[in-house]
């Protein structure tokens, strides 16, 4: 039965009926309604869970390393300067290969300081090593948290995963959805039982440092693992469909079956994308969405088989790529085109910076050809476009 | 670990480079990077220890006659022992002289 509430208050949910045993958490817009209401839920004996306060997300993200060393399904959650705050742990996370899971509400970085969304934050912390999913709307976010329990603590990956949903246009909206029952969860989440702990009876030693003798080696088997993990995501993904009855995939369409012209986004911009795609429709023009569901491991084969054939891409995003050609997705997917020696017409905009509104009129706008005419100041040895901007 | 660092593959290693065995640190040496070692002239030495009692890396051992060395393996070359010392028995001696 689906139920109006609030999607930050269903992820902690989703935390909780993912049975976390630790969570560590510091207060950042507009993250701070997820572990706030985790608080409640731990004070209230909902769940048997260790619950520290923490002076900084540098020190939340330090206490989920030792929590998870020990044993414990860790969970923890944040925004924009705290991500960024998180920083050298975030490696440090994943060269340990601790299954920790974190719901990053995207959000602006300052200066100038903003707390409304976009995805500065989590493109800065994209080659940390963590697996990264993107929510679209209320259900995934739910879906995705103990989705991404399962596939981080697979003895096979062991990584910890990043779950992303906009800041505010996602995080602040009430939605009806739909909260599986501990049963199922129960049933589809076996409990946590690590590699190695940290044991008095067992003594073993974790975070050592490596010597040039050992270094590559260590990164490389680290790489490895994530590079494999996509297998098993997409198996995790099968299963919850099985399950669950809603079946994710590493790389979404809509509509691309018969569109020669298609966007690439991530995230919640998807449901604006796909209101314009559907008014095309109305006046008989064909535009196809391709969206990531998971952004690391970089789903290029996936990506390459639904983009190989089209006319025109254009991939949006809601960074802007301070003295870079292009945006960071639309590198990655000029790269993957690149490797498979594919040259196509790719258009790269940028949009919805620091919260602002993105309507589905200027998808249209970009699909015609027109939005850069309308609202584009051209900037020099830039290959992408800013829309909305004032000149 | 089982055998030098060197050997190592990269799916030999352990998820996490989780380490098992207690105590192998003492198989590598690590004094190698050193640039100067420590001296001891046993004519000025009193054996009060101080220079065992400060080695940050317990590198310092007593000999038989109760005189003082450091295990070269593993000294770093750091100073303190000779900066330590009261009746100035130690000297610093560039490495390779």
């Amino acid at each position: 039965m689906k139920k109006g509430i609030e999607v930050s208050i269903a992820a902690s949910i989703a935390a909780k009926l993912a049975r976390v045993e630790a969570i560590a958490a510091y207060p950042i817009t507009p993250q701070t309604h997820i572990v706030e209401h985790l608080a409640e839920i731990v004070a209230n004996g909902e769940l048997d869970a260790v619950y520290i306060n923490v002076e900084s997300e540098h020190s939340a993200m330090s206490a989920c390393c030792g929590s998870s060393a020990t044993g414990a399904r860790t969970f923890t959650s944040t925004s924009a300067q705290g991500l960024e705050l998180m920083h050298e742990i975030l490696f440090i996370a994943s060269g340990m290969r601790f299954p920790i899971v974190m719901a990053t509400v995207n959000r602006a970085l300052s200066s100038p300081l903003s707390i409304w969304g976009d995805h500065s934050d989590v493109m800065a912390a994209r080659d940390t090593g963590w697996i990264m999913l993107f929510c679209e709307n209320g259900q995934e976010v739910v879906d995705m948290i103990i989705m991404a329990f399962r596939i981080a603590e697979d003895r096979g990956v062991l990584l910890p995963v990043m779950v992303n949903l906009d800041g505010f246009s996602l995080s602040h909206v009430i939605e009806p959805i739909e909260l599986p029952s501990q049963m199922m969860v129960d049933k589809f989440l076996p409990p946590y039982s690590p590699l190695y702990t940290l044991h008095p009876n067992k003594p073993v030693t974790m975070g050592a440092y490596a010597m040039p003798e050992l270094y590559t080696e260590a990164k490389y088997a680290q790489e490895m693992a994530i590079i494999n993990s996509k297998e098993i995501i997409k198996n995790v993904m099968d299963e919850f469909g099985k399950q669950f009855g809603r079946q994710y995939k590493p790389v979404e369409t809509y509509n691309t079956e018969n569109a020669d012209f298609v966007f690439v986004a991530l995230g919640s911009i998807g449901e604006n994308i796909k209101t314009a795609i559907d008014e095309l429709k109305g006046e008989g023009k064909n535009a196809g969405l391709v969206q990531l569901r998971l952004f690391r491991p970089f789903p290029s084969e996936e990506l390459f088989s639904v983009l190989k054939d089209k006319k025109r891409v254009a991939v949006i995003e809601r960074v802007m790529p301070a003295g870079a050609p292009n945006g960071p997705l639309f590198q990655e997917i000029s790269s993957v085109m690149c490797t498979n020696s594919l040259l196509m017409h790719m258009e790269n905009y940028i949009v919805g910076l620091g919260g602002r509104d993105v309507l589905p009129e200027s998808f249209i706008d970009i699909f015609n050809g027109t939005a850069c005419e309308k609202s584009t100041v051209p900037i020099r040895d830039k290959n992408f476009k800013v829309i909305g901007v004032r000149g | 670990m089982a055998k030098p660092m060197e050997e190592y593959k990269w799916h030999e290693l352990n998820v996490g480079c989780v380490i098992e065995e207690v105590g192998n640190a003492r198989e590598y040496k690590t004094g190698d990077w050193r640039s100067f070692k420590p001296v001891w002239n046993n004519e000025k030495c009193i054996k009060c220890g101080l220079c065992w009692l400060y080695c940050p890396d317990a590198t310092v051992f007593k000999t038989n006659e109760g005189f003082y060395l450091s295990n070269l393996d593993y000294c770093k070359g750091c100073g303190i022992c000779a900066k330590e010392c009261k009746p100035g028995a130690i000297k610093m001696v560039e490495e390779g002289r």
